[in-house]
């Protein structure tokens, strides 16, 4: 008799829970499973998801610049009578019909971290302001070297790919905006004319890649002093190259990005200064904008002035200098993700 | 192979001077000969003319043995995977997961030392001992099931990947930690310097891999076996090669070497990271092919891979010092492999 009211309540449970459940569900589609800032980014969904009641399904492409999983995963959720989309593109541009489709379906599309293009193609983009992440950085290095310091800097700029992705362009430019160096075009980066930059190089974003092209900029110019890193990994590596030619003390080195592995390396003195994002932060809002338009219809409004929600950025340093706010490495611990 | 040049030297004394007005002697088809008896001649002189080139453009920027030996550093890595993939080459087999079991297996070194606590010379062992099984199952797979290379080490590179990321849970091991309490680790990324040239440990590995590859193939029995086997695996089994033994035992090393690249890849990058080396396939097949080995199997020499892996790093240093875009280094290479494997096919035709 108890066994019976036990698996009645319990099956009961079972059943009043799919029930609450099945009133809004999401679907998160990421770029990759690997990507350690993908990952913090479904904990953080999902750890929102259960707070609300929200079942939520997650995706990923293999690998990045996966396009084909991602429209299969839209096409999934459409069907699967979700009430909206988080996602961060492979291919930002390609992906707009699908995301068309899901919306006309009744979805609200909201793009995490990668702006689609056009940006206005989803309900929402929640993400990073990736030029003012350069910029905090690039004001930083200027800060720290000083008048004198930053009309005689030799600078190496570590970017992405050849392929100039957005997210490339935008921290690069921000730096040289925040540094003080006259951009050109600001929508792509290397049209730059001042003698101050030794070169850009590419580092595909790891350790190898920001060794390699750390090595390269180095035997043009063994003079170099400022090397801007489009991520903590080629930081690494790039450090790594200038142990190996001895100048390791003598460098100042900023990144972008916020994982683990980098606040260390700013603790340990190779990274100056790094411009932290918060990935857990983008996901936890869009599951909040998914259960709101369920709820009451009502689509996530931009920050004031940005045509996407900002979710923030802080520079981690321990070494702060007057006029560029800071939070220290065992604050920016605290926050970090991957 | 080797009956056909004992007889050749067997006609030597008086044969040669006679045998010479059953050919034109023009100057092209002597150099065509000259080429088709030394496989690395063409990477040897394309790498020299570049060299000059670059010299002569950049001046003591480029010809200094500063740079000569960063471009040494800078190609190791790929030029080890290139040496592993150089014998899978030659027995006419194709490795897509070299790049794969090398960081796997630098994975296994980080993460045995630093999750399980393993002394580093026990976790840098299991490390080597993974990437040999992983070489022996794609050997096995190949010569006992009989299915095709490029099948088995497609969905071994997927697998091996895949095993990467899962294990280590894409984290990354930072520099600072293995300095601190695994240096053996990074052992093959401290350096020596003569002069200004500089030599990483990894470096003088690679060289020394690659003069051993060289003497073992030429001069051994197994290495005689492994061209056999790619030149025509029928022939070489009547002569009573075992090839399915040579095939297992060329996947096999070809593992264990890759092992070895992981090993070295620690110590260039510092860290451990489950993201690094994800075109070493790709990159180690340009340095073979460029090298003059023929996809076709049973020609070519793993010093041509060499040269070939140096001049992938000559073009892309030295375009990178004249300030050129990145994407005018792939534009040349891809230019080069086709070039690559035109003249291959020109001096194919000596023998036919």
């Amino acid at each position: 008799m108890k066994k019976l009211l036990v698996g009645t309540a319990l099956c009961l449970a079972a059943m009043s829970s799919t029930a609450m459940a099945q009133d809004v569900s999401a679907c998160l589609i990421t770029k990759t499973d690997t990507n350690p800032f993908f990952v913090k980014m479904k904990e953080g969904a999902e750890a929102k998801a259960a707070e609300l009641g929200v079942t939520l399904k997650s995706f990923a492409g293999k690998i990045d610049g996966d396009h084909e999983t991602q429209v299969a995963a839209i096409e999934t959720c459409i069907a699967d009578g979700a009430s909206g989309i988080l996602i961060t593109a492979s291919d930002t541009s390609a992906i707009v019909q699908s995301v068309q489709k899901a919306r006309d379906a009744g979805l609200v599309v909201i793009a995490l971290d990668t702006p689609l293009t056009p940006i206005d193609a989803a309900d929402a983009t929640f993400a990073t302001d990736n030029f003012i992440a350069g910029e905090l950085i690039g004001k930083w290095a200027a800060g720290k070297l000083g008048a004198d310091g930053v009309a005689n800097a030799k600078i190496a700029m570590l970017d992405l790919a050849v392929s100039q992705p957005s997210v490339d362009v935008l921290r690069d430019q921000g730096f040289l905006q925040g540094f003080g160096i006259d951009l050109g075009d600001p929508n792509k980066w290397g049209d730059e004319t001042d003698p101050r930059i030794v070169g850009h190089d590419v580092t595909a974003g790891n350790e190898e890649g920001g060794r390699k092209a750390m090595e390269n900029l180095l035997a043009k110019d063994p003079m170099i002093n400022v090397v801007y890193t489009i991520n903590e990994p080629s930081a690494a590596g790039a450090y790594e190259a200038l142990k190996s030619f001895g100048r390791e003390n003598d460098v100042l080195i900023v990144s972008v990005d916020g994982g683990c592995p980098g606040v260390a390396n700013v603790k340990d003195g190779v990274i100056g200064a790094t411009s932290q994002q918060y990935p857990l932060q983008m996901a936890a809002l869009g599951v909040e904008a998914i259960k709101a338009w369920a709820d009451s219809g009502a689509k996530p409004e931009p920050t004031p002035g940005k045509d996407f929600f900002d979710t923030g950025v802080k520079l981690v340093t321990d070494e702060p200098v007057d006029g560029v706010e800071s939070i220290d490495s065992t604050e920016g611990a605290a926050l970090c993700w991957g | 192979m080797s009956n056909q040049s004992g007889a050749e030297s067997g006609l030597a004394p008086g044969g040669e001077s006679i045998a010479s007005f059953a050919y034109q002697h023009t100057l092209i088809s002597r150099v065509q000969h000259a080429l088709h008896s030394n496989p690395a001649l063409v990477p040897l002189i394309v790498l020299i003319a570049s060299i000059i080139v670059f010299g002569a453009l950049l001046g003591t920027k480029f010809f200094s043995s500063f740079a000569l030996t960063l471009i040494l550093q800078q190609v190791a890595i790929v030029g080890i995977v290139g040496a592993a993939q150089s014998l899978v080459i030659l027995t006419a087999g194709i490795d897509l997961s070299v790049g794969a079991i090398m960081v796997l297996s630098s994975v296994i070194m980080g993460q045995f030392t630093f999750r399980l606590g393993l002394p580093p010379a026990v976790a840098v062992a299991c490390g080597l001992a993974v990437g040999t099984f992983i070489g022996f199952i794609n050997g096995w797979l190949i010569a006992r099931i009989k299915l095709p290379p490029f099948i088995v080490t497609l969905g071994m590179w997927q697998i091996a990947l895949a095993t990467n990321f899962l294990y280590s849970g894409n984290e990354t091991i930072r520099a600072q930690e293995i300095e601190a309490s695994a240096p053996l680790l990074q052992f093959f990324g401290q350096s020596f310097s003569i002069g200004g040239a500089v030599f990483t440990y990894g470096v003088i590995f690679f060289i020394l891999l690659v003069l051993l590859l060289a003497y073992v193939l030429r001069h051994t029995a197994w290495g005689r076996h492994v061209y056999a086997v790619g030149d025509d695996p029928d022939a070489a089994e009547l002569s009573g090669v075992n090839s399915r033994k040579v095939l297992i035992s060329v996947y096999a090393l070809s593992g264990l070497i890759c092992a070895f690249a992981g090993w070295v890849l620690i110590g260039r990058i510092g860290s451990v990271s489950p993201t690094s080396g994800q075109s070493a396939n790709i990159e180690s097949i340009t340095a073979v092919v460029i090298g003059g080995i023929s996809l076709f199997g049973g020609r070519g020499s793993i010093l041509g891979m060499f040269f070939g892996a140096l001049i992938v790093g000559v073009f892309s240093l030295g375009l990178r010092l004249l300030g050129a875009d990145a994407q005018w280094t792939y534009l040349l290479i891809g230019a080069l492999i086709i070039g690559a494997v035109a003249v291959d096919q020109w001096i194919r035709k000596v023998s036919a």
